[in-house]
């Protein structure tokens, strides 16, 4: 399940509903990204994203996560919108039997989730406003994924 | 066509999207691109770094020399920054 909102979420009533009534879920992983300030320059972090776009790479990254990991369930909620430091931006659920495919899901869903999904965050504060770059090892990381499915063909 | 701009390329460009006839001899992203610069200052700087630029057709990553065919939409965006 993916959804993308402008409210706050509640980790544990997220957790909850996707679990409701399964006993067959041995591991739950979350994963919750939040706005970080840098030594008090962001007073405000503004997401933008492409309506459409966005809601289409969620479900494949996820539709991708389910293919390679046994998983009971997963879920991805992303915020857009206006939002301050300590705020949520991201969380991710993937339920499975054991820890391992839980772990190794939620990760690859943040790494593909980093490069993929067409989100830009700009940073407002005292010192004016800028649009945050992406990072060569948010890359890299999608990337190091690529590779072990190709060492496991 | 419909062509969509976000973050910095929309700002540079100065609207969120607009409805184009391009020529007949723009086959490709990297060719739409050439010719978007062609059109304007506001369009020669918002590409300026046209590499770094990200390109979607009908809602689909591709990269710059992927064919247009027949998109209904183009985004354009800087790398993304989510999660």
């Amino acid at each position: 399940m993916i959804r993308v909102q402008q409210e706050d979420f509640d980790i544990g009533a997220e957790v909850a509903k996707l679990t409701a009534g399964r006993t067959d879920i041995g591991a739950i992983v979350t994963f919750t990204g939040t706005v970080r300030d840098h030594d008090g320059a962001v007073e405000e972090m503004t997401l933008e994203h492409y309506p459409g776009m966005t809601e289409r790479e969620l479900s494949r990254i996820e539709a991708e996560a389910q293919a390679r990991w046994p998983l009971q369930a997963s879920l991805v909620v992303h915020r857009y919108g206006m939002l301050r430091p300590g705020d949520n931006i991201v969380l991710v659920v993937t339920a499975s039997e054991h820890r391992d495919a839980a772990f190794d899901a939620a990760k690859f869903l943040m790494d593909y989730l980093k490069t993929s999904a067409p989100f830009w965050k700009r940073e407002s504060g005292s010192g004016g406003s800028r649009w945050v770059e992406a990072e060569a090892g948010d890359a890299d990381a999608a990337a190091r994924w690529h590779k072990r499915n190709h060492a496991a063909e | 066509m419909r062509l969509l701009y976000f973050a910095w390329v929309k700002e540079k460009v100065g609207h969120a999207s607009e409805e184009v006839a391009i020529p007949e001899n723009v086959a490709t992203v990297a060719e739409l691109i050439a010719w978007l610069k062609s059109r304007g200052p506001e369009f020669a700087n918002a590409f300026e770094r046209e590499q770094v630029i990200r390109a979607a057709i009908d809602q689909s990553h591709v990269r710059h020399d992927a064919r247009i065919g027949h998109a209904r939409e183009i985004a354009f965006f800087p790398p993304v920054t989510g999660g």
